[in-house]
């Protein structure tokens, strides 16, 4: 009886997969739950202003999704990945001018070109660490962007860089037919993002997360372990490069119009700030990351507050994070509401028994 | 290759940082079973167990596991052939499961994943490891972390366990319990068991054989009762320690 269910149980991989707990049931139902809010309630609650901001706030997610697995489960710091974003905006802009592909094709036409570019800058990633690894990862961004600005960004014109600079009626760049209006291209930008997510779960839950754990932890107890320390690191930096490929065609259709100065070198530096901010070490992180990124700037002007601002808060965020909470916002908030809550029961069971008997 | 009996051959081995000679022509031979390394520090134990690993070059010498040329493994691939080991500081990986911390060993191993999970429950029980196996290591006290690295290093049909200070700053009922699992090593996994440890009574309860080493030199190695007694043994290592306690 027992030999026959331990031949059931082992006939059956079991492993990795574990039944699933409570937990892990709550918490798949509360991602289900606030996806369809997103999805369906969204878009209806918002103006266009926002939904478009949101629509940003999707295609950046994945942006600081692929630095956060870097830095956050890897351990390497780029300060490039605005320039791999407008690798993966120009291949997916040129591909849907050429041709009549449907755009998720395309989308991973540009993940796949933009993984194999990534994988070139961030070569320099298997020798160095740290802050050199930072300045070159920035040196080859601001090269990045040079070359963005003489060729330009496809506008329909012919040749192999698609630009025309004296056409007068430049096309916009295509959405899918789908999703032409904004709110429909946002709950597209979302889908895809939740699909990138889930991409970047299913690594860090398998063995490429435990390889990047141990190799961000200790890089010779990882080569002890038997872990090919190189591969891994190409393999963080192709699924890093793929996933913000895919966004950077998200976000060529979502502007319609891609200017190089979109893209400044600058902007890595503020993108690895907020995502030390969001918390580098969560999927949540990337989200909060992306909404600090796109949402707040888009708050503040339509108060009439300078943007400019947030480049203030967001040092003084960073400082906050790098000395009280080295995990971020995703750690510090469910963290503080729960000693909030802690707070809230206690005073209640304080007042309760000197109001309940009388 | 055919190797002569079970054995880890070290011949002419040799290895220098700059103008440090930290192995000076180390020639030893470790019979299967649990084999002892002692020396004072700076004798050149771990720096052995580097070049065994693959983290350091040696500048002359040879190393032969069972016949086959050691060196010449790139180092990732030392742990696939059988190569394990633990770490003077403890080198558990903080921020993984204790499951997926044996889990990763054994799916860098020649093992396929059918049976992965039962011999990761296998090897965490073991050690001993009294704790959720699906708890995260950072949750666990200083000698739990060290029964995981020692889990990682028996998991996967390991050739040869290094096991640098294993028992370093452990209680010393903690000690007890890590000797017993060090002396079950042989029969459980076939592989050859190299132990360093400042803790004598520690080695000569584990090793039936034990080699010494004194500023990268070898200075004996046989039996373990045997080489404690040894003159030169007792003047390098047991009589620097006298004078400090006295």
């Amino acid at each position: 009886m027992l030999d026959v269910a331990e031949a059931a149980a082992g006939a059956r991989p079991r492993w990795p997969l574990r039944r699933p707990d409570t937990r892990t049931l709550t918490r798949a139902g509360v991602i289900g739950v606030l996806l369809a809010f997103v999805l369906f309630a969204l878009p209806q609650l918002l103006s266009l202003y926002y939904v478009d901001a949101m629509t940003q706030v999707a295609v950046y997610s994945m942006v600081t999704l692929g630095l956060g697995v870097l830095v956050g489960r890897v351990g390497l710091v780029s300060l490039g990945q605005v320039a791999v974003l407008a690798i993966g905006a120009w291949t997916a802009a040129r591909l849907l001018f050429a041709t009549s592909m449907p755009y998720p094709l395309v989308l991973l036409e540009a993940g796949v070109i933009t993984m194999v570019a990534g994988m070139v800058i961030g070569l320099p990633a298997l020798r160095l660490r740290g802050l050199y690894l930072a300045l070159i990862t920035l040196m080859l961004a601001g090269a990045i962007t040079v070359v963005l600005a003489t060729v330009n960004f496809p506008n329909g014109g012919h040749g192999f860089l698609g630009y025309n600079g004296s056409s007068v009626h430049i096309p916009p760049i295509r959405r899918p037919g789908i999703a032409a209006s904004d709110p429909a291209y946002f709950r597209f930008a979302v889908v895809v993002a939740a699909l990138m997510f889930l991409l970047a779960a299913v690594h860090l839950r398998t063995r490429p997360g435990r390889a990047w754990a141990a190799i961000r932890q200790s890089e010779p107890a990882a080569l002890a372990a038997g872990i090919n320390t190189t591969l891994y690191k190409l393999w963080a930096l192709a699924l890093a490069s793929f996933i913000t490929g895919v966004a950077g065609g998200v976000l060529a259709g979502a502007v319609h119009y891609l200017y190089s100065i979109d893209f400044p070198t600058q902007d890595s530096i503020t993108l690895l700030a907020v995502v030390l901010m969001g918390g580098a070490y969560s999927l949540w992180g990337a989200v909060i990351a992306a909404l600090l990124l796109q949402l707040l700037p888009a708050l503040l002007n339509n108060w009439g507050v300078s943007a400019d601002w947030l480049t203030i808060l967001f040092g003084l965020g960073v400082l906050q994070v790098l000395t009280t909470a080295p995990a971020g916002l995703a750690d510090q908030v469910p963290k503080d509401l729960a000693r909030l809550g802690r707070l809230l029961r206690a005073l209640a069971r304080r007042l309760a028994p000197s109001g309940g008997p009388e | 290759m055919s190797g002569p009996r079970g054995a880890i051959e070290v011949s002419g081995l040799t290895v220098r940082f700059g103008g440090v000679t930290s192995l000076d022509a180390m020639s030893v031979t470790f019979e299967r079973g649990t084999c002892g390394l002692i020396g004072p520090n700076g004798a050149g134990k771990t720096t052995f167990f580097n070049v065994l690993s693959g983290f350091v070059r040696p500048a002359a010498g040879t190393v032969r596991a069972f016949g086959e040329d050691l060196l010449s493994m790139a180092h990732f691939r030392r742990a696939r052939w059988g190569v394990r080991r633990t770490f003077q500081t403890e080198q558990a990986i903080e921020e993984l499961s204790v499951f997926d911390n044996v889990a990763m060993v054994h799916e860098h191993s020649r093992l396929g994943g059918t049976s992965r999970r039962r011999d990761v429950l296998g090897a965490i029980s073991f050690v001993g490891l009294d704790a959720d196996p699906y708890a995260k290591v950072a949750a666990l006290a200083a000698g739990q972390r060290r029964l995981v690295e020692v889990a990682r290093a028996v998991v996967g049909r390991p050739k040869l366990v290094l096991l640098d200070e294993p028992a370093a700053g452990l209680p010393d009922e903690e000690t007890e319990h890590l000797g017993a699992v060090i002396r079950a090593i042989g029969e459980q996994t076939g592989a050859l068991t190299i132990l360093v440890d400042h803790d004598m009574s520690l080695v000569s309860a584990c090793c039936s054989t034990t080699a010494v080493l004194d500023f990268g030199r070898l200075i004996a190695s046989g039996p373990t009762a045997e080489v404690l007694r040894d003159d030169r043994v007792i003047s390098a290592y047991l009589g620097t320690a006298e004078v400090e306690t006295s």
